[in-house]
């Protein structure tokens, strides 16, 4: 009865709150007011019932959290234990692989150019993860990095006809070089004021490439930027997407391999000590900045080579695909995966790019379901889709490392 | 022979306040040195001047090298390369990587003594493998010694208290340091706890030849097991000299019981 009230309590609220933009509909043409009041019990008859399943989600989210206090020992979900086990994952993973080696030749080009970006998204999702995820430094101008990658290859490209292979590691290299210049003076901060910076800094060089014309071409940008070359062949347009497909693929598959090497190493381990405390981090003899320098550069890294592979993709870049909003993305990638999760980003990437995609009916609520959806998972799941699982160590034995 | 660590006149001031008063002090090795005195008398900013978290404002702090044997001035290095020189430290408030594995929060311990970089972590040569279980190795054995060994795995925030207590101690004796600073090592625990705790200081430093300077409110603790007790009041040094002088001291009493105190 008093969850009744509730509800009632709630539906009337919100019939309040929306009355003025669902009901009233004014006709300035016209000069004649609508009443829609049909809007409004819409509205109250959504609100009722959707408190009715807020609240019982809410109980049985307080009943787990008591549990698993009880029980004391850490249970893992269910996708966890997929993950760990590899009687289960050794299939799975192999199933996945399958399947994404054989898309381009089940699915249409406009399909594949989706996957492109959804792997593509994997790479910088992946890459600011190290950053974000493992070292714990908030950055908030991760598109930079991806743009200095893609006008690396472009200008380079236009001035000096390198190749799309030869500029992939500089594009890697120049944004590394970034990464420790900006991370330099900036890495001084902490938290908010971190972000704040790499904020800043993530908007100055979109503004910089907007309006230094005789540098980047303002805002109109580089066009016919050439497509990766395949060993001088010729290739359609068809057939150069296929070719990127795996291009990229394959660099998901070096950023998986690479960063879950970084994590289970020394220095991984002092990334993550770095975010769990810093004071205590720096009394137990790791160097701070140096640490701190090598999660940027090498997360910065990741957004180069991105960088230049999107620029091969789309052969077209100007500094509208480096605003903010890529930043907020990948971040949300990473924070909805579940900080310093691998199999959590990857899932994560696919979710926010395929489904906007493929939701493309429902554009008109693109933004207030992504906003619903990252409140949804805030509550119900704060560590992330898939929680980053703590590596357990043999000891004793010669198989004291895996 | 040389102290492992000599504090010659060291003053602390923040803004208008001189929170350490030309201090000194010095550690031999194999020894066990308290630093006591009232709340907030400086014996945390004292600690925080020799660990590299304030750079003191006057006076020196010299150290001698755990590799080379030289003696060194730390004032104002950062906190890392003092525990490079065998300083390794404990917090009064526990300050573990929580979300981490007790062993991880060892290995942490052991970074001063491996050297595996990005290349390493990248390419698992045979030396960064050697070294990895080397460290996973070392870091099981210490928190063998010190039974912390079935939580091997747990994560650090799930430990009772006096084990979290314990694997701070585990984790600055991964550093291999010649002075182990522990910040009021039984604060919060129960006289049983306090015992044993007892029993493991002098256990640690008769097995890894390590000098120990603790800060401590349990007096029974202090007057116990240290060879030199430092008394400190409003920044100054009030008193040193062995627990039994200490007991005797007038001063010391009337610092810790106040001025009228006869009957």
């Amino acid at each position: 009865m008093k969850g009744f009230i509730r509800s009632l309590q709630v539906a009337l609220w919100f019939m309040f709150l929306t009355f003025p933009i669902m009901v009233i509909k004014v006709d300035i043409v016209e000069k004649t007011v609508q009443w829609r009041w049909m809007n409004l019990v819409y509205v109250g008859i959504g609100s009722f019932v959707l408190s009715f399943v807020w609240r019982f989600l809410m109980e049985k989210k307080n009943k787990g959290i008591k549990a698993r206090e009880e029980s004391r020992d850490e249970k893992l979900s269910f996708i966890q234990k997929i993950l760990t086990e590899p009687r289960y994952n050794r299939p799975l993973f192999l199933g996945l692989l399958l399947f994404v080696l054989v898309f381009p030749w089940m699915f249409s080009t406009y399909q594949t150019n989706i996957m492109i970006s959804a792997l593509l998204y994997v790479v910088l999702g992946l890459g600011l993860n190290i950053v974000v995820g493992l070292a714990g430094l908030l950055d908030l101008g991760y598109v930079a990095f991806y743009a200095v990658g893609a006008y690396a290859y472009a200008l380079l490209n236009y001035h000096f006809h390198l190749g799309f292979w030869t500029v992939l590691p500089i594009g890697g290299l120049l944004a590394a070089i970034f990464g420790i210049l900006l991370g330099i003076p900036v890495l001084r901060l902490r938290g908010d004021y971190l972000a704040i910076v790499t904020l800043g800094f993530g908007e100055i060089i979109r503004l910089v490439l907007e309006n230094w014309d005789e540098f980047s071409f303002g805002p109109s940008g580089i066009s016919n930027i050439p497509r990766p070359g395949f060993f001088g062949l010729h290739l359609t347009v068809e057939q150069a997407t296929i070719y990127i497909y795996y291009l990229v693929v394959i660099m998901s598959l070096i950023t998986i391999f690479v960063v879950n090497r970084l994590q289970n190493s020394r220095l991984g381990r002092a990334w993550l000590a770095l975010r769990e405390d810093e004071i205590a981090c720096e009394a137990m003899g790791i160097d701070r900045m140096k640490t701190k320098l090598a999660a940027f550069a090498l997360g910065a890294t990741w957004a180069g080579f991105a960088g230049v592979i999107f620029a091969a993709k789309t052969t077209f870049i100007n500094p509208a695909s480096f605003t903010f909003m890529e930043s907020a993305i990948i971040l949300s990638i990473v924070v909805l995966g579940g900080m310093g999760s691998i199999p959590g980003v990857i899932l994560a990437a696919f979710l926010m790019i395929l489904l906007p995609e493929y939701l493309r009916a429902f554009s008109q609520y693109r933004m207030l379901l992504f906003g619903a959806s990252m409140v949804l998972v805030m509550v119900f799941r704060p560590q992330g889709l898939i929680p980053n699982v703590r590596r357990k160590y043999l000891y004793g034995q010669k198989q004291g490392v895996r | 022979m040389l102290p492992i660590l000599e504090v010659k006149d060291l003053c602390m001031d923040f803004g208008g306040l001189r929170a350490l008063d030309h201090i000194n002090l010095e550690v031999f090795s194999d020894q066990i040195v308290a630093l006591i005195g009232p709340n907030g008398a400086g014996k945390t900013t004292f600690f925080n001047c020799v660990t590299g978290i304030y750079e003191p404002t006057h006076g020196d702090i010299l150290v001698l090298s755990r590799d080379d044997g030289q003696r060194k001035r730390i004032n104002g290095l950062k906190p890392n390369k003092i525990t490079e020189l065998g300083l390794a430290r404990t917090f009064q408030n526990i300050r573990l990587f929580p979300n981490m594995t007790v062993l991880e929060n060892v290995m942490i311990g052991r970074h001063t003594r491996t050297r595996s970089w990005i290349f390493g972590a990248l390419f698992r040569d045979k030396k960064t493998v050697q070294e990895e279980q080397e460290t996973v190795e070392v870091s099981y054995n210490i928190l063998k010694k010190l039974q912390l060994e079935k939580y091997v795995n747990e994560i650090a925030s799930n430990l009772p208290y006096g084990a979290q207590r314990r694997l701070e101690i585990a984790r600055a004796l991964a550093a291999e340091p010649s002075l182990l600073l522990l910040d009021e090592p039984a604060a919060g625990m129960n006289p049983k706890e306090t015992k044993q705790l007892e029993e493991l200081i002098l256990q640690i430093k008769e097995q890894e030849r390590v000098s120990i300077l603790l800060i401590e409110h349990d007096m029974k603790l202090v007057m116990n097991i240290s060879e030199m007790v430092y008394v400190v009041e409003y920044g100054r040094l009030l008193a040193k000299g062995s627990p039994r002088e200490i007991k005797e001291d007038e001063r010391v009493i009337k610092a810790y019981l106040g001025e009228d105190h006869d009957a």
